[in-house]
């Protein structure tokens, strides 16, 4: 047992957050200012989202936690070791059996379900600061729905490169009124956001917001009638389980150009292997 | 009983519990959830539950009608410490649906900051999955809530992204009803 209080924060903290999370819920894809503590890690690991699972989590909870779709990255092993020392919670890889997932930059690969949460990891919470610096004026926009320069931004990527070539942090509209900022996860992942059964969470540390989609929101990515959305992938299957389904990284594996692609979703790729799939890569002893 | 027990008996782990199932239920507007640990007379568990898991002192609190009484605002004294305050200046206010009239009196935020909007935790005698017709975000087609009127939550939603949030108490029992949901008589 430890000393820290359960899931380390002070009470009053947490019950500061869930105010926000609940408000958060109730106004689809607003960003609630709340007050971001100090954690123990650097800004930019996840403060935010560390906050929203500890102000989530209870002491029958399973957690996951993913760094790009990896469960054994530093971040998210550091993450996941912070709330089985001081939640005492269980943890696991696998997907299916997480009843609250925190993720960097990913949405896993097997389908979510009613009864998981999924709190996202959030550096810039605010999907107009890189076309507006002011949060006088962000704020303005968002009051008044005031989203055009959003659209001359993906309508200046056709004029540049032929097609939006934003390919990550893809901005959305969340149920006809607020664009939003669905964190960096790929374009690829976007249509998952809507009408997800699970309760899906951002949190942004630096940054002082929290948001959310309810479950079965409706999310729509900004595009335009002549240039659809488009939730592109790596157009190759994953080396080591074959999927050709799921999204891809690029591995470069020496230096004379050769590289390989395999599943960012380690627990997905994990779980295809040991069902017996095999890619281009594999070893027959694998 | 006396002001000093009916409390939570461990807080940090209790208050989670009773804070995953207001987040489930404000997700998924009603559903009836079970919570447990607050203990007060003339209040709901639920109710009492609620204010322990999200009212503190930084949370002005309007107790409307019948819930002015001695023996909640001395266990609100000492468990929460949150000042009791006129319903328009309440984060939270706390009554049966009828106490709460007109409820046009409660913070709705303002259109640059809709959160900070009240929220009402109203006390009912019956909390059932029968009644009016609700769809929106949380639901994936349609749920039905036994709500004490239409009328006032389907202007509260006109008022999007403004309104007030309401959870609705009954003995252990909670539902909520976020400002997005669409309320139909059928």
């Amino acid at each position: 047992m430890s000393d820290y209080n359960f899931a380390y924060l002070d009470e009053q903290t947490k019950r500061m957050i869930r105010r926000a999370l609940l408000k958060a819920l109730a106004i689809p894809g607003y960003q609630v200012p709340f007050a971001s503590r100090e954690m123990p890690m650097p800004y930019g690991w996840g403060t935010g989202g560390v906050q929203v699972t500890a102000a989530c989590l209870t002491p029958h909870d399973r957690l996951k936690v993913i760094d790009q779709g990896a469960d054994d990255t530093t971040n998210a092993v550091s993450i996941r070791r912070f709330f089985q020392r001081t939640a005492g919670v269980e943890v696991t890889e696998r997907t299916a059996e997480a009843t609250v997932i925190q993720t960097r930059h990913r949405i896993p690969e097997h389908p979510l379900t009613e009864g998981q949460i999924l709190v996202y990891q959030v550096p810039i919470p605010e999907p107009l600061r890189f076309l507006e610096p002011r949060e006088t004026e962000t704020r303005k926009m968002h009051e008044l729905e005031e989203y055009g320069l959003m659209h001359v931004k993906l309508y200046e990527d056709i004029a540049r490169h032929g097609e939006i070539a934003t390919s990550y942090a893809y901005p959305v509209r969340v149920e006809g009124r607020y664009v939003m900022d669905p964190s960096p996860i790929p374009k690829f992942d976007n249509p998952k956001l809507a009408g997800n059964p699970a309760i899906q969470l951002f949190g942004a540390g630096r940054e002082s917001r929290i948001y959310a989609l309810p479950p079965y929101s409706d999310v729509v990515s900004l595009d335009f009638e002549d240039h659809p959305f488009v939730a592109s992938k790596a157009d190759h299957d994953c080396d080591l389980c074959g999927a050709g389904s799921s999204y891809l990284d690029e591995v470069i594996t020496d230096d004379r150009g050769s590289r390989m692609f395999v599943c960012s979703d380690t627990d997905f790729c994990n779980s295809r292997q040991a069902e017996g799939h095999r890619g281009r890569l594999s070893t027959e002893a694998a | 009983m006396n002001q000093l027990s009916g409390g939570f008996a461990d807080p940090a782990r209790d208050a989670a519990q009773a804070f995953r199932a207001v987040l489930e239920a404000m997700a998924r507007p009603g559903t009836i959830q079970t919570v447990a640990g607050g203990r007060v007379p003339g209040l709901s568990g639920a109710a009492a539950t609620v204010l322990l898991t999200l009212t503190d002192a930084t949370t002005p609190l309007h107790l409307a009608g019948g819930f002015a009484t001695d023996d909640i605002g001395r266990w609100i004294a000492f468990h929460i410490g949150a000042p009791l305050v006129a319903a328009g200046d309440a984060v939270f206010a706390l009554g049966t649906w009828d106490d709460l009239q007109p409820v046009t009196r409660f913070g709705i935020g303002q259109p640059s900051y809709p959160d900070r909007s009240a929220t009402l935790i109203v006390e009912t005698a019956d909390l059932s999955n029968q009644g009016p017709r609700l769809t929106g975000p949380g639901i994936r087609d349609s749920i039905r809530l036994s709500l004490p009127e239409t009328d006032a939550f389907r202007a509260n939603r006109a008022l999007f992204p403004l309104g007030f949030d309401t959870i609705l108490t009954c003995g252990d029992r909670l539902a909520a009803l976020p400002r997005t949901t669409i309320v139909e008589d059928v």
